[in-house]
């Protein structure tokens, strides 16, 4: 028998918390995960592409891809200025700036969806407004873009923002004395430096966009071809019994879900490499 | 525009707190104005919608036996989903951190798992698994526990859901308590769960209510890994987002508002005092840090 360190637990008790935590992951990430794969494929491959190909689902892709690409930049140019000026400069009522950052966490993403149809639904504050002038936001694409946006809004930030923090202002104060313009320093020492966290941030906001279901689900009206997203017409699908369909669609999620989780592996290691270099 | 100057009688010429830094305008415009557009605005919203009750039908929205039954459940389940995983949570941790087991790394990867998965995936995922026709349901339901369709679904959605907050809490603390802490302990006689208890644990205890808060906050206002294992029975299963949906479909604005405000309340409440706590923690000096 080997003598084990005073700070150590007996092998049988680190193999039974190692065997607990197995068992729990099994329970509630590998079975549920695996099982996407398992009923999705459940018909065989035929069926399996012919949910994936299918018009409506073609449609969601289509409408998911186009939030995300409005929704993701809008939200990288808010990042980076909020960053810029939390980071660089000092002012008051910071605290309440980054406090605002943080608030769509909080909220639940059916209040998320619900500001907006308050705000331009039939009977919302700007309703009969929209209405005369024959603006469909709400059950409509914008009303599901403003939805992204709103859940997406912190991640960018969020990710930039301790990146810039610990990095300090020198550069950029030095860059500023040779004499770069504020635009330069932004673009030749700032953003170079932060690029690792501006791009986990854009990996986290993209995955979000793809993914919301409780906020779009408010908005979209859930017509179909038009106004479903992928996480919305895996929903219709679901609860017309079309099972294996929807499944074949949520493992697209899955392997966005999954390559998120790679993209941020990647960022670690690389500037874990940076560092060690 | 200077002309306030001359109304007081010519203050020294203070020069503004120089600012080496250009961009403030810009940067803290682009800033305000997106957080008006995106978040002030759509809350303010939400208070005058639900202001437009008068003050008895208000109380009557959000007071009345379904609301408060769904409040209860919505609060109820977040809080003990947040008990489970403080518990797994904190195991998870601690095997990541402290043991070496072949997959490790991978099992780390896997953890943020349940944020990154959308939770109407993680929904149909977890009816599947736990659902009468699934793998763990017929097990469950041999035992006379109904799996799905019940507020034990609604728990384990939000254990999925909450898992990896308090993970990412614990982990990084843990990583930092120093061995010279636990040599001590052991050195002092005590046996290796006093150390646990009093030593390791009082360190990870502000980590562990940050990743609790965050975990129940998050709970409480899901919805799309719920509604798929819920069932949605009125006064049973039914969670206050799902509520809120209700009242929207019947363009019952007003109620839906008025529920969404009570319960961005208490989501404020819990924040401000996780915040309240953070500032508290770094106050005091950690053992952590008075070691290090």
């Amino acid at each position: 028998m080997t003598a084990r360190a005073a700070t150590n637990e007996a092998l049988w008790v680190r193999v039974l918390l190692v065997v607990i935590a197995l068992a729990f992951l099994t329970l509630f990430l590998f079975i549920p995960v695996g099982l996407v794969f398992g009923e999705a494929l459940s018909d065989g491959l035929a069926t399996y592409f012919a949910a994936l190909t299918d018009p409506d689902a073609g449609a969601a892709i289509r409408l998911t891809l186009i939030t995300a690409a409005i929704a993701v930049p809008l939200n990288v140019v808010f990042g980076l200025a909020a960053a810029w000026a939390i980071t660089r400069h000092d002012f008051r009522g910071k605290g309440f700036l980054v406090a605002m950052i943080d608030l769509p966490f909080a909220i639940s993403p059916v209040i998320s969806g619900l500001v907006f149809v308050l705000l331009f639904g039939a009977a919302g504050i700007f309703g009969p407004m929209l209405a005369e002038a024959d603006v469909h936001i709400v059950f409509a694409v914008p009303g599901i873009i403003l939805a992204t946006i709103f859940v997406t809004f912190p991640y960018v930030a969020r990710e930039i923002i301790p990146t810039m923090a610990a990095k300090g202002r020198d550069q950029e104060l030095a860059a500023l004395t040779l004499g770069a313009t504020g635009f330069q320093t932004f673009f030749r020492v700032t953003l170079p430096n932060a690029r690792w966290a501006l791009f986990h941030g854009v990996v986290l906001c993209t995955a979000r966009a793809v993914g919301e279901f409780g906020a779009v689900s408010v908005v979209s009206g859930h017509i179909r071809g038009e106004t479903n997203t992928v996480p919305l017409h895996i929903e219709v699908l679901y609860n017309e019994y079309q099972l294996t369909s929807a499944f074949a669609v949520a493992t697209l999620l899955v392997l966005v879900a999954l390559l998120t989780l790679v993209a941020k592996q990647a960022v670690s290691w690389l500037e874990n490499r940076r560092v060690v270099a | 525009m200077n002309s306030s100057s001359s109304s007081s009688p010519a203050p020294a010429k203070r020069p503004r707190s120089y600012r080496p830094i250009p961009g403030l305008g810009l940067s803290l415009g682009i800033s305000l104005f997106w957080i008006g557009l995106v978040v002030i605005i759509p809350l303010v919203a939400l208070v005058l919608m639900s202001l437009r009750l008068d003050a008895e039908t208000f109380w009557n929205v959000v007071t009345n036996e379904r609301a408060l039954m769904a409040y209860a459940l919505s609060f109820g389940s977040a809080l003990v989903a947040a008990i489970i995983n403080l518990f797994f949570g904190l195991l998870l941790a601690w095997i990541l951190v402290r043991y070496r087991f072949p997959g490790r790394g991978l099992l780390d990867a896997i953890i943020d798992l349940p944020l990154a998965l959308p939770t109407a995936v993680a929904g149909i995922a977890l009816t599947a698994t736990f659902g009468p026709h699934g793998p763990v349901g017929e097990m469950l339901a041999d035992m006379g526990i109904q799996g799905a369709y019940s507020r034990l679904g609604i728990v384990i959605a939000l254990v999925f859901i909450g898992i990896p907050f308090v993970v990412r809490a614990v982990q990084p603390i843990l990583k930092d308590i120093q061995p010279e802490l636990e040599e001590a302990a052991a050195t002092l006689g005590a046996t290796r769960s006093q150390t646990f208890f009093r030593v390791i644990l009082p360190a990870l205890r502000p980590a562990l209510l940050t990743g609790f808060a965050l975990a129940f906050a998050r709970g409480v206002g899901e919805y799309g890994s719920v509604v798929f294992i819920s069932g949605n029975l009125p006064n049973k299963t039914e969670i206050v987002p799902f509520l809120i949906m209700t009242k929207l479909e019947q363009y019952e604005y007003s109620q839906a508002a008025a529920l969404a405000f009570v319960m961005l309340i208490f989501s404020f409440g819990i924040l401000f005092a996780l915040n309240r706590f953070e500032k508290a923690r770094r106050r005091l000096p950690r053992i952590v840090e008075a070691t290090a």
